[in-house]
């Protein structure tokens, strides 16, 4: 091993990470064999930097430097503060799982209800068994990680035909500062099944902390999944989140993020089209401010033919903040008649903003659909004029016209009750901007 | 006092002075028309009252009630009462026509402190309106001026007009792209609206239009300047004689 990439920014050795936190991790002995074989892979990697292709504009090495030690077991005031959260980000009728400080909190969480509707168990309850969760294909240095370090997370099963009414939401609350969460959640849902699965990132009074999240789903044919992720972490948090989901044959596939808080954020999703006939829909919002770094990184991989894949992601960025998308679609050789398209626009609200696209086809069949699209610009000053003369004042004009610019992409999400709580997390937004 | 008291003014835009010393001043109840060539500064001179950004006024003065205009943001002028229905009304994709009525009448009303709207009240304001202006309700659900013909896009700007209840309406060339019918809609739309606290502003190149709105005084404007006065007979003056004789007295 070389011990001078194992160092990280600030000269700790990062093996004293895993040593420090080993004694927490749930996880047979096997399980806790391949934890060190992830947590090895991850000393040798180190955290991305910019000379690793897929995270050219994160580069985790300068903007965090160090990952924090585990955050301790959350004690009774710690999860007092989560349930204030849990009662100020819950969306209405939804079935709530809660994690605090990446912890299982089931005294806030649904469970009787969930129960009747769905499998569930915790993570440490099916490491257990078995470390198959803990293995993707991926070796990327954050996931290794996750997997080294995961603590806890929700493992639902969806059984075949089920038609869940009321949403299943995963809150994450971080009460603890300076301190690092890892939790690992899996998502699996049968044939035919409908289901809407909401994940919210926030804190209760806590900043500067660190979430390593992965979340594995599987889809199965004729299933109707609505996913949607709502990163609004603290403003000097990092959340760095991987999502890796596998879809069957003509299933109707939603998938909604929006970034609204941390200083660092990363969404790494990973869509593979694995069935015939099915329809993804991958739709992002940023809403970045002050020196703020937002990436959203979307890879979806055509594997079958047959299948539609449509992207809209808009980002909004004011003063010195930085938002990144970077969306790939790979159509395979044999993935004849795909259908795929990406269109991502950016409004640059300061002079000092910036935005990065960078759309990549990367086509192998020949009979395919594929197009990608990119703009990036300011309000337009007409509008603005308009608006004015009608009596808006500057900041409400400005609020009007980029709700109409997320717009695009938050009227993707069907669900009223949601889009409307969407909604809801934006025009908080611009009213910390005003 | 005067509603509204243009003095001497003189603006620029990028280096070129566009008004060079333009006297106008309209009383409560008045119908103002401004006629003129292309180029004569009618526009400039309805932008420059309603506050648009990229015109330097160089000299003179802009009194409404007796107050500076020139120094109040767009906003602040539309809660005093100016409104400028404007030549080409901007399309607002996303900005349902509904969602910006309500914002706008209750950014105005908080402005003057005044109550807003209820949602009741102010609904029935907006379907008695649109009623009279032939203003379908699906059209007010789409986003602002978006897919709007010509005439529809300038009855959206009367159906504001008859909802902010402005003291001074300055119409910039509400005849362009309009048939006749949509012309005559529009202006009956606008007559009812005429009243002794409102004056009104009618900037137009053609006669046409003051068939429908007839003003109360007609000014002639060329190269920056008004150069002519009169009443409502000025304008079939105009209409049989042209604009040459005025561009050579500027």
């Amino acid at each position: 091993m070389n011990v001078a990439v194992a160092k990280t920014g600030k000269g700790r050795a990062v093996s004293d990470l895993f040593a420090s936190a080993e004694g927490r991790l749930p996880g047979s002995p096997d399980v806790i064999a391949v934890r060190r074989e992830a947590f090895e892979s991850y000393e040798r990697l180190g955290l991305p930097h910019r000379r690793i292709e897929e995270w050219k504009y994160t580069d985790l090495r300068a903007l965090v430097g160090e990952v924090l030690p585990l955050a301790a077991t959350p004690d009774a005031a710690a999860l007092k503060r989560a349930a204030d959260a849990v009662k100020a980000h819950a969306v209405d009728g939804a079935c709530k799982l809660v994690l605090v400080d990446g912890v299982f909190a089931a005294e806030l969480s649904d469970v009787k209800a969930l129960a009747a509707e769905a499998g569930f168990k915790t993570l440490p309850e099916v490491l257990d068994k078995d470390a198959g969760l803990l293995k993707t294909a991926s070796t990327d240095a954050v996931i290794a990680l996750n997997a080294a370090l995961a603590t806890d997370g929700v493992v639902l099963s969806i059984a075949d035909g089920a038609q869940l009414s009321a949403p299943i939401q995963i809150i994450h609350i971080a009460t603890a500062a300076s301190a690092s969460a890892f939790t690992r959640s899996q998502v699996s849902v049968g044939k035919g099944a409908r289901v809407t699965i909401v994940e919210t990132f926030v804190a209760a009074e806590a900043g500067a902390y660190q979430v390593n999240d992965a979340v594995i789903v599987s889809v199965g044919d004729n299933a109707d999944v609505a996913h949607i992720r709502l990163m609004d972490d603290a403003p000097d948090a990092v959340n760095v989140t991987s999502q890796f989901v596998t879809v069957g044959a003509n299933v109707k596939f939603n998938f909604f993020n929006m970034t609204t808080g941390a200083a660092v954020s990363r969404l790494q999703g990973f869509i593979t089209l694995a069935g015939e006939g099915s329809e993804l829909s991958a739709n992002g919002v940023n809403l970045l401010k002050k020196t703020e770094h937002g990436d959203t990184t979307l890879v979806v991989d055509h594997a079958v033919p047959n299948c539609v894949s449509r992207e809209t992601f808009r980002a909004v960025i004011d003063d010195r903040a930085h938002s990144v998308f970077q969306g790939r679609i790979i159509v395979r050789p044999d993935a004849q008649k795909t259908d795929g398209k990406m269109m991502t626009r950016a409004l640059l609200l300061s002079d000092e903003a910036e935005a990065d696209n960078k759309p990549e086809l990367e086509i192998f069949a020949d009979d395919v659909s594929c197009g990608h699209g990119a703009t990036a610009g300011a309000l337009d000053d007409s509008l603005l004029f308009y608006l004015k003369a009608r009596g808006l004042p500057e900041k409400q004009a400005q609020a009007l016209l980029i709700q109409a610019f997320v717009g695009e992409a938050i009227e993707q999400i069907a669900d009223d009750t949601l889009r409307e709580h969407v909604i809801g997390i934006a025009e908080r937004w611009l009213e910390r901007r005003s | 006092m005067a509603l509204l008291e243009v003095k001497d003014l003189k603006v620029r835009v990028e280096e070129r002075e566009i008004l060079h010393g333009l006297t106008l001043t309209v009383n409560e109840g008045e119908v103002h028309a401004i006629m003129g060539p292309n180029g004569s500064g009618k526009s400039t001179l309805s932008h420059v009252i309603a506050g648009k950004p990229g015109y330097e006024v160089t000299d003179g003065q802009i009194l409404f009630r007796g107050e500076d205009l020139l120094e109040m943001e767009p906003e602040e002028r539309a809660a005093k009462g100016v409104f400028l229905a404007f030549q080409y009304p901007v399309e607002i994709p996303g900005v349902a026509t509904m969602n910006f009525l309500r914002t706008a009448l209750n950014a105005q009303r908080k402005a003057r402190g005044e109550d807003e709207y209820s949602t009741p009240d102010f609904l029935k304001k907006v379907r008695e309106v649109s009623k009279s202006l032939n203003i379908p309700q699906d059209m007010l659900k789409r986003g602002v001026n978006v897919g709007f013909s010509g005439g529809e896009k300038k009855r959206n700007e009367v159906l504001q007009m008859a909802l902010f209840e402005p003291s001074l309406c300055i119409l910039d060339e509400m005849d362009s792209g309009l048939d006749i019918d949509a012309l005559r809609i529009a202006a009956d739309g606008v007559n009812a609206l005429r009243s002794p606290g409102r004056a009104m502003i009618v900037i137009t190149h053609y006669q046409r239009l003051l068939n429908y709105i007839v003003p109360d005084f007609v000014h002639v404007m060329s190269k920056g300047r008004v150069v002519k006065s009169g009443d409502k007979e000025l304008a079939l003056e105009l209409e049989a004689s042209g604009y040459a004789q005025f561009e050579d007295a500027a």
